[in-house]
């Protein structure tokens, strides 16, 4: 980009080989990380930028009657203004599955905070007064904001005329996806049971809170395209959307990784990029858009929050007998993921158990509600929250213990799940639970530690000085969940990596180019780590993400490690063979190992697997550069069929189990959670050091949403109460417990080195195990998360 | 927009008295949030951080004159003995950035009800030093200075100077509830001060109604109570039902609201088990056992 | 308006601020120091802290014009801040100049030992000029997204400044202002215990 003074940079990162896979090796961006220079995306800079700014409905929904922009047009240092009328071309549109998000509103609003009008103006207070003068008049209609009101005879269709997908077999144009499960006979199985326990659990809104707010940068190209440089999880799949809304080929649309402040799942929809671009195109100069914390509370989609009835049934052993449920999923105004989502909550649904009859139903609503859909632990979470309340019932009517019976109904290698398709690597469930179990509980009264009087900062409250020990009492509480890794349901799911290698100063170095969104979960140590095995090479230099390369699919679905891994150890693997060919070529007839032995690349080497080194890789590549690019795809899955959700849909599982250790203020109503213990199989740790600060972080989230997360949605008007890091509350680090972490490394045959997709297996049961403990030291049933005070004092 | 200067305190009066509209700005911990998020455009910003004078305190024989601008965390630090209960709501303050910039003078200005300051000042019994350039110094009883929803006493012309609080006689204390456990903003708080020279009790409310509010006739109902029963004197502990009484009373004090931070049942019910623990504490530090918080 | 401050020991001048800019977009828009990160803006997730006259604060909370005449440390001028306060017992003013390139291309030797042990080993960024904490956060793995890090990381020197063997629920108390998303703050808590054992003296102004 000609001109920017601040963009994206290779990582280079050298190193001993042996800090290939399985080695702690550091970040290769860590020090531009902890320097200030790393360039995320809202740190893009170009010397002529505008800034812009997005014009939000303060309404849920409402017709828009008029749009008035001439005032704001007028002011001085205002370049653009755009509304509807102002799009390029006949695409208005975009969406991940279903392209029912217009780009800026036409004719109606759905949610509060929809883009309504754009403008790009020489200061960010120049582009907020000009929007201020913007008129627009509403009128506004009845708000959907629950299952009951989406479905009334009389509901008003939040989107008319549906021609999707979907809409031929949903059984209600407000429904985006319906997924059934039938296996078994539920009805004929319950009859067996001797308990039965049922439930309604409810799940609140969450959201990704990353802490780098939606931003980026669109630069105006000579061609008339636009380099585009944002943070995102999936860049091929912006530009998919981003294109024909701007009237491009996807070829003038140049994508550029920035650096990415978290993602969690809220960059898997498109924010700024298309309303930067349109006004870049439109202004002829580079335009900047940077939303603050309010704003990224309405710029992207939230965890889809959920209503679920479940119902379970025993024998007196301890067997499950059955299980009937029914998840309803509000997908807010736009479908965004939401079919996915409703995908993994039916299919995953029983959890980590065996189930054989079984009779579940998933839904996602349209609703006025805002928008949701991905967020690390996708549909897998609530059914997670649920089925696991559901377990600690079932053992406590039976007078069992929760482990144990969860141990005796655990899955395991072989189980066939309620799709029909049989769990066919490693599911260590009952050896996962047998280790949290297993580790030492944390002492009693830890504020008294210091031995004079009480510390408050151990206590519930914390810092507040709510109590020096009164009314609080300790609770312990288990849960284990079910993960799917990668995408499912027959998705096409690939990745691309581009590897070359040549000798750089006398050295033979690897570059790595992959379109994978780093967005913090350290896969460009983990690619520089493969490079380094299968290559041999001290040197790796990862290359930025952009779209000059083929797509690596999203930073999501606990999938990149597994896919553009793959896709970097394959390409590797393709870069060897010819880098062989090349020895053979140029050293054959020196050494007859060079046509027999097996030969590796080791330590900047040639050698036999016997050990002996036949040739310098400087010498091997001297004069000549091996550059490959190639897809990676994973084995093929099925859709699940609609009627009965039978279907070999999943292409991988993950496990986490978590113990809860609590202590709660029963008086008031406050938790502080002392610890929670996690063990995780994780197939193969590529990086221990990355493996444990994954897990560590996505049981934090989930402690989030057990005790203080929740986007609180007003149900008369549909509004969003609490946009703000002030009313929505994410865990501090006194908040945060000690998170000890137990690693099983048990291959999974399938998949790149054995590895197992971790990211977000460990965010499922981290809830539930807290709101276990919660239940444990209350005796409350507490069938809503996130808990707060009033729920556990009855006010 | 205009930002003011002022060098000194007289200057800062002079500007304030030509433009009331101006906002004084010290800390920055609120009015920069306002700015920041476009809910608010001042005409003129009176920045406040030049007048050394804001940012000092004197301990005087008996009352502490602390500067508007004192920040927290110089109270935390310096003034724990002469007034514990502001140091402890002091600690509970946002986050240690915040307390490092902000002071007493910005939750006055503010009155927002949940500011963690007033249940202190209020139970404290404290005078808020206000001055114009035309009428010179008020002071202004802490009592009469709330007069409701983000509304506070002051003229248009006037500034918060400091705040003059008696130093303490007896134990105090400060709790606040939050979602968190750290950097949270006070679902409801409750502060306590005994003042065994008189025998009196005074409370402190916060977040609990329209504007913080003392518990006045939990004060008099414990005041009673601690001297028919001779408790002043005898260092008796407190009867459980007396304790239970004045907690109720508390309770009864409150006039809160729903908001998304917490239901007006719990306010009440909270700010009841706080009214009871804080009591329990300084009662007991009164009696000469020292429990109080290791952090405190 | 015109701004004149001083960050990072060097004098720096801004001019056409406008009134209602926060001391956090001068110096990330104006200055060419994005090295804070606007992450809320209101306070509440401590992303954006600096030293203002050696004090940590919210910078997205400080006025641009509230600066006139003060000094600013930014994560960019941590290392040089570091170096001379081990030095010389605190920075001096005006001589903390900060070379914001050098740390561009770290060449690590990654090392497959464990935490405990990597206290003792001090080879890592070893071409570089980090200060003790800086160091500790990539040993440590603390950084993932990296959003959070300059504002814990300009917390966390401060914490050590202050008390160079803090415990953990100090250190827990000193940070409880800084927000982070990716972590769970475990290897964040890692890093200031590193940084503390390794202490300033042994590390600083050696690269590591």
């Amino acid at each position: 980009m000609a001109g920017a003074t601040r963009t994206p940079t290779n990582l280079t990162q050298g190193g001993k080989t042996d800090a290939g896979i399985g080695a702690s090796t550091l970040r290769p961006d860590g020090t531009l990380k902890v320097t200030g220079e790393f360039a995320y995306s809202s740190d893009m800079w170009h010397e002529d930028m505008l800034w812009g700014f997005t014009l939000r409905s303060t309404v849920a929904h409402a017709e828009i009657v008029s749009i008035d922009t001439s005032e704001a047009l007028a002011q001085s240092g205002v370049y653009a203004v755009l509304t509807y009328d102002d799009l390029p071309t006949d695409v208005k549109n975009y969406g991940l599955e279903i392209q029912d998000t217009p780009v800026l509103a036409h004719g109606k609003v759905r949610h509060h905070g929809e883009p309504v009008a754009l403008v790009a103006a020489d200061h960010p207070e120049t582009a907020r007064r000009a929007a201020a003068k913007i008129k627009i008049e509403y009128k506004e209609l009845p708000v959907i904001t629950d299952e009951a009101s989406a479905l009334a005879e009389d509901a008003i269709l939040v989107h008319e005329g549906r021609d999707d997908h979907h809409s031929g077999h949903v059984p209600h144009p407000n429904i985006v996806h319906r997924q059934p499960i039938i296996r078994g006979n539920a009805d004929e199985a319950a009859k067996k049971a001797d308990v039965i326990v049922s439930g309604e659990y409810v799940f609140g809104m969450q959201d990704q809170a990353f802490l780098g707010p939606e931003s980026g940068l669109a630069v105006p190209g000579e061609d008339g395209g636009v380099d585009l440089y944002v943070a995102t999880q999936w860049l091929h799949s912006d530009l998919k959307q981003i294109a024909p809304v701007l009237g491009l080929p996807e070829e003038k649309v140049r994508m550029t990784l920035s650096g990415v402040g978290g993602a969690f799942g809220g960059r898997e929809d498109i924010s700024m990029q298309i309303h930067a671009s349109l006004l870049a195109l439109r202004t002829g100069k580079p335009v900047k858009i940077v939303y603050n914390r309010f704003e990224s509370f309405f710029g992207h989609v939230h965890r889809h929050p959920a209503k679920l009835w479940y119902e379970h049934g025993a024998t007196k052993d301890g067997k499950l007998t059955h299980l009937k449920c029914r998840i309803v999923l509000d997908g807010g105004a736009y479908a965004s993921a939401s079919p996915a989502v409703v995908g993994n909550a039916s299919s995953l649904s029983v959890g980590p158990y065996v189930v054989d009859d079984v009779e579940i139903e998933a839904i996602a609503l349209y609703s006025n509600n805002p928008p949701c859909g991905a967020m690390r632990g996708f549909g897998a979470v609530q059914a997670c929250f649920a089925y696991e309340a559901q377990m600690d019932k079932l053992a406590k009517k039976l007078g069992m213990d929760p482990v144990e019976f969860r141990q005796l109904n655990a899955m395991e290698q072989g189980t066939i799940m309620p799709t029909g398709q049989p769990v066919d690597s490693p599911a260590p469930v009952a050896e996962l639970l047998r280790r949290i179990k297993a580790m030492p509980l944390p002492p009693e009264q830890q504020w008294l530690a210091a031995g004079e009087g009480a510390d408050v900062r151990a206590l519930p409250g914390g810092l507040s000085n709510t109590t020096h020990g009164e009314g609080v009492v300790r609770g312990i509480g288990y849960a284990v969940g079910i993960k799917n890794v990668g995408f499912s349901e027959g998705f096409d799911d690939y990745s691309t990596a581009r590897v070359r290698m040549e000798v750089v100063g006398g050295e033979a170095v690897a570059t790595v180019h992959t379109a994978m969104a780093e967005v913090g979960q350290g896969g460009v140590t983990v690619h520089a780590q493969i490079a380094r095995t299968e290559l041999g090479v001290e040197q790796v230099t990862i290359h930025p993400a952009d779209t000059q390369v083929g797509s690596a699919g999203s930073t999501s679905a606990s999938r990149q490690t597994y896919m553009t891994g793959g896709a970097v150890k394959n390409t590797c693997e393709n870069v060897r063979e010819k880098v062989l060919d090349i020895g053979r070529r140029k050293f054959g007839t020196y050494h007859p190992a060079w046509a027999t032995a097996e030969l590796l690349l080791e330590g900047g080497k040639v050698v036999t697997d016997a050990g002996e080194v036949l040739a310098d890789l400087a010498d091997v590549l001297e004069g000549e550069a091996v550059d490959l690019e190639l897809e990676f795809r994973h084995r093929p899955t099925e859709a699940f069929d609609l009627k009965t959700g039978q279907g070999f849909g999943h292409v991988q599982y993950s496990f986490a189990a978590h113990r809860a250790v609590v202590e709660v203020d029963t008086e008031l109503g406050l938790v502080k959670v002392i610890e929670l213990a996690v063990a995780q199989d994780v197939g193969k740790a590529l990086n221990p050091l990355s493996v444990v600060g994954q897990i560590q972080g996505g049981t934090t989230q989930g402690l989030g949403v057990a005790v203080m997360e929740e986007i609180i949605v007003d149900p008369k008007t549909a509004k969003v109460r609490n946009p703000s890091f002030t009313d929505y509350l994410i865990p501090t680090i006194l908040d945060t417990p000690t998170i000890p972490v137990d690693v099983l490394e048990l291959a999974d045959e399938h998949a790149p080195y054995g590895l197992r997709g971790i990211g977000e297996a460990p965010t499922l049961s981290s809830t539930p195990a807290v709101l276990a403990a919660i239940r444990n030291a209350t005796g409350l049933e507490l069938n809503k998360t996130p808990v707060r005070p009033e729920h556990l004092t009855g006010t | 927009m205009d930002f003011l200067r002022p060098a000194s305190w007289e200057e800062a009066l002079a500007a304030k008295a030509e433009l009331p509209t101006a906002v004084p700005i010290a800390g920055g911990t609120d009015v920069m949030v306002e700015i920041n998020f476009d809910h608010r455009r001042p005409e003129y910003l009176l920045d406040l951080n030049r007048i050394a004078d804001l940012s000092e305190w004197e301990v005087g024989e008996k009352t502490v004159r602390l500067g508007a601008s004192v920040p927290y965390t110089r109270i935390m630090e310096n003034l724990r003995a002469e007034l514990p209960g502001l140091a402890l709501a002091s600690h509970t303050v946002a986050s240690p950035q915040i307390r490092n910039r902000g002071g007493v003078g910005g939750n006055l200005g503010c009155a927002s009800p949940a500011g963690d300051a007033h249940p202190a000042l209020l139970a404290s019994g404290c005078e808020v030093e206000v001055e114009s350039a035309a009428r010179g110094v008020r002071m202004i009883p802490i009592d009469e200075f709330y007069l409701g929803v983000k509304r506070n006493a002051l003229e248009p012309d006037e500034l918060i100077r400091s705040v003059h609080l008696p130093k303490a006689d007896g134990p105090q204390q400060f709790s606040k509830v939050g979602t968190r456990n750290a950097m949270v903003i006070a679902v409801c708080a409750f502060g306590i001060a005994l003042h065994p020279e008189t025998r009196t009790v005074r409370t402190g409310i916060g977040s609990a109604a329209p504007t913080p509010v003392r518990a006045k006739e939990a004060e008099v109902f414990l005041a009673a109570a601690l001297e028919e029963g001779g408790f002043w004197d005898s260092g008796a502990p407190i009867p459980p039902s007396v304790a239970k009484q004045f907690a109720q009373l508390a309770s009864g004090a409150c006039n809160p609201i729903d908001d998304v931070r917490g239901s007006a049942k719990y306010r009440r019910h909270a700010v009841g088990i706080m009214a009871r623990r804080t009591l329990g504490w300084t009662w007991e530090s009164y009696r000469g056992n020292e429990r109080s918080a290791q952090c405190a | 308006m015109r701004v004149t401050f001083t960050v990072n020991g060097r004098k720096q001048e801004a001019d056409d601020v406008w009134e209602g800019e926060s001391l956090l977009y001068v110096l990330r828009e104006r200055m060419g120091l994005p090295g804070s990160k606007n992450a809320c803006e209101q306070g509440e997730c401590g992303s954006c802290t600096v030293r203002l006259d050696g004090v940590p604060v919210c910078s997205c909370l400080v006025a641009a014009g509230q600066v006139e005449g003060r000094e600013v440390v930014t994560v960019e001028g941590l290392a040089d801040f570091a170096k001379q306060r081990a030095e010389k017992g605190g920075c001096a003013s005006g001589a903390c100049g900060t070379s914001l390139q050098d740390a561009q291309q770290w060449q690590s030797k990654p090392s497959d030992s464990e935490l405990r042990s990597r206290a003792a080993d001090s080879q890592t960024g070893e071409n570089t000029d980090l200060s003790p904490i800086q160091q500790a956060f990539i040993d440590a793995g603390a950084v993932q997204c990296g959003f959070c890090t300059p504002g814990l990381l300009v917390a966390a020197d401060e914490l050590l400044e202050r008390n160079d063997s803090p415990s953990d629920a100090d250190i827990r108390e000193a940070l409880s202002g800084n927000l982070c998303r990716c972590t769970g703050y475990e290897k964040i808590l890692d890093a200031v215990r590193l940084a503390a054992a390794r202490g300033e003296n042994r590390t600083a102004g050696q690269g590591a």
